[in-house]
């Protein structure tokens, strides 16, 4: 099967920008690939392009930050500047699904999940159209720019509204296929990625599945559940594990909604303990949803490392990482706390 | 010609695809029955929005027998024209109109916001067939008719886009991105059309929050500005005239309503926004307009 690399190889070593060395007690190999999340939603929509002509792409002035601009030097006729104006892109994005078209739109996540929002679940969700939301720069690592801009609430206020998906890939090629899924899905989706660049973990036919998770690497211990860019700290957290000789199944559920609760009913009943990770809120995010399914399905300890109910500042990205706990040592650390209550019960 | 000398056969051509450029008499016979309608479903469901129905039956009866190009039959008729209330409360008159029309039986509007009908308080697309974007949220229907008008744009597709708005609903901002987004595609197919009613729910809407010079305010974006008599078929007709000749740039209808037109007692009064008559203020309006309860939904009930 082709699979992600291995966290023993090559791939999961040491981060360039998101700092590794914050954590000298996890010993990695040499340089691993890194890259844009981003990129792979820009570079995903020109092969779109190329093959659905009702692909159309809107931006509130952030074409180079979200990356669209190379679909608009490409396809120009199929390109839709709206300017700063975001509640006004995500209903004119609804019309043009109206009319058939495939819309997606892009801007900062911070503004395509709030600012936004009503007419996300107005005009977008209630009548269930097709438009597809590209909210780049989520989470704490989007770095100096501060809180405003550090999206970290979109997993809850998106999954809470009737009709709407949410996917958030760990890398540059899953953000490439999920953005391909995206458009071959019949209903809205939101595509969160985020600013840095950051390690590849999977690879061109790494298999992707809307709405499925990857067991990423296998263990009996415990579960580490996560999304997003902590899919490489959880996979480096399962290294510093194993060291402990505690065995740590790693899965990747990009899909936060719609949630493949059959495989996290499995993770609890065959490791019986779950540690989730996030860059975003812990309320109501990938660790609340996961909560949910396990309460109504297997119950079995729990720890979710997340940010705690603050916002972002001003910082480095692999600063306010470590800042706000959410390294792969704090992970372990969730790991011996969750392996605790597991052994007390 | 009244209502009472046009055979009802006149009318019931109302039903069939296309185009129907209606005379001024034969609208002004079914902006009649709109109104008994709106009374009549009202009444039934002692629940709704009475004044801006009122003040939209005329221009919105001129709107689906004359002006847009649609197949009831259809509602996804390739070729249609696209209209849209941003205003969804008004679902009184869109459900009478649509009813009319021939998009689902009038006896639907005998379960308007019932539990039972598909006639929700708001308009759903997920409802009622013929409804293409769900409404409610006030301010977003110009942003959605804008995304219409770009894909038919990209289609070179000869649709024409209406959006009818109210006044008081000017006062929200996405409305003026909106507005600025129409004007820099020069989307000509596009035309809005303000419910200029002079009312909102709590009160005039110059003592609310002042939206005037509103003309003024959609000529400096740059927008085609056209006023009308929203009450006198022939000026709403020549509005629409006008509108569908304009090249270059888009245009809005500011047509000049009374909130509660064609009952007496609800004209002009802003405490009519947002409730229904009671069954007895029912029959005096239906009274004076020309008919009773049980007449009228015995005829939305037998069709």
């Amino acid at each position: 099967m082709a699979g992600p690399a291995k966290p023993e190889s090559a791939a999961f070593a040491e981060g360039a920008s998101l700092d590794p060395l914050a954590d000298a007690s996890i010993a990695l190999p040499e340089k691993v690939e890194m890259k844009k999340t981003r990129e792979g939603f820009g570079r995903a929509l020109v092969d779109l392009g190329e093959q659905d002509p009702r692909i159309v792409v809107l931006v509130g002035d952030l074409s180079e930050s979200t990356m669209v601009h190379f679909f608009a030097e490409r396809f120009p006729e199929r390109f839709i500047q709206v300017g700063i104006a975001e509640q006004n892109m995500m209903s004119i994005a609804g019309g043009l699904a109206a009319m058939g078209k495939i819309p997606f739109l892009a801007t900062y996540g911070a503004f395509a999940s709030c600012r936004s929002a009503d007419q996300m679940r107005v005009t977008v969700a209630y009548s269930n159209l097709n438009v597809k939301i590209g909210g780049a720069h989520g989470g704490i690592s989007v770095g100096p720019d501060g809180a405003t801009h550090q999206a970290m609430e979109e997993i809850s206020i998106v999954r809470a509204i009737p009709h709407m998906s949410i996917v958030v890939p760990c890398d540059f090629w899953e953000t490439y296929k999920a953005t391909v899924a995206a458009a071959q899905h019949d209903g809205p989706v939101y595509i969160r990625f985020g600013r840095e660049d950051v390690p590849v973990v999977t690879a061109k036919d790494t298999p992707f599945t809307f709405g499925k998770g990857e067991v990423f690497a296998d263990g009996s211990d415990l579960t580490l559940i996560a999304c997003g860019v902590m899919v490489y700290e959880a996979l480096r957290a399962r290294e510093a594990l194993a060291a402990r000789g505690i065995s740590a199944r790693v899965v990747d559920l990009h899909t936060p909604k719609p949630l493949d609760r059959a495989l996290i009913e499995r993770c609890a009943r065959e490791t019986g303990a779950i540690v989730t990770a996030e860059e975003h809120q812990v309320h109501g995010g990938l660790g609340g949803a996961v909560a949910e399914a396990v309460v109504q399905s297997c119950v079995v300890p729990m720890e979710l490392v997340a940010v705690h109910d603050r916002f972002g500042q001003s910082g480095k990205p692999a600063e306010l990482m470590d800042a706000f706990g959410l390294r792969a040592k704090d992970i372990v650390a969730a790991a011996e706390r969750v392996l605790a209550r597991k052994r007390a019960r | 010609m009244t209502l009472n000398t046009l055979a009802a056969g006149d009318l019931k051509a109302g039903q069939g695809a296309g185009r129907l450029g209606w005379s001024v008499e034969m609208l002004r016979a079914k902006a009649l029955q709109v109104r008994r309608d709106i009374i009549t479903l009202l009444a039934k469901a002692q629940s709704g929005h009475s004044g801006g129905p009122l003040s939209t039956a005329d221009f919105g009866t001129a709107l689906f027998f004359s002006e847009l190009n649609v197949d009831p039959k259809h509602p996804q008729w390739p070729e249609r024209d696209f209209w849209h209330f941003s205003i969804g409360h008004v679902t009184p008159v869109i459900y009478s109109l649509m009813a009319e029309r021939g998009y689902f039986p009038l006896a639907d509007l005998m379960k308007f916001r019932a539990f039972d009908g598909h006639a929700q308080g708001h308009p759903s697309k997920h409802d009622t067939p013929g409804i293409e974007v769900s409404a409610g949220s006030l301010g977003q229907g110009l942003s959605v008719c804008c995304g219409v008008a770009m894909a038919s744009r990209i289609d070179q597709h000869p649709r024409r886009i209406y959006c009818v708005m109210g006044d008081g609903e000017q006062q929200e901002g996405q409305i003026w991105e909106a507005s600025m987004f129409a004007a820099h595609y020069k989307l000509d197919n596009l035309c809005g059309i303000i419910d200029y009613n002079r009312k909102q729910i709590d009160g005039d809407v110059q003592d609310i929050m002042g939206i005037k010079p509103l003309a003024d305010k959609w000529r400096s974006f740059n927008w085609n500005v056209i006023e009308c008599d929203g009450h006198d078929m022939a000026d709403i007709l020549r509005a629409f005239a006008a509108a569908r000749a304009h090249r270059g740039s888009p245009s809005v209808i500011l047509a000049h309503t009374v909130m509660g037109q064609g009952v007496s007692y609800m004209a002009d009064d802003y405490h009519w926004h947002g409730k229904p008559p009671r069954m007895d203020q029912a029959e005096i309006a239906l009274k004076e307009l020309g008919t009773s309860y049980a007449e009228w939904s015995a005829r939305l009930l037998a069709n």
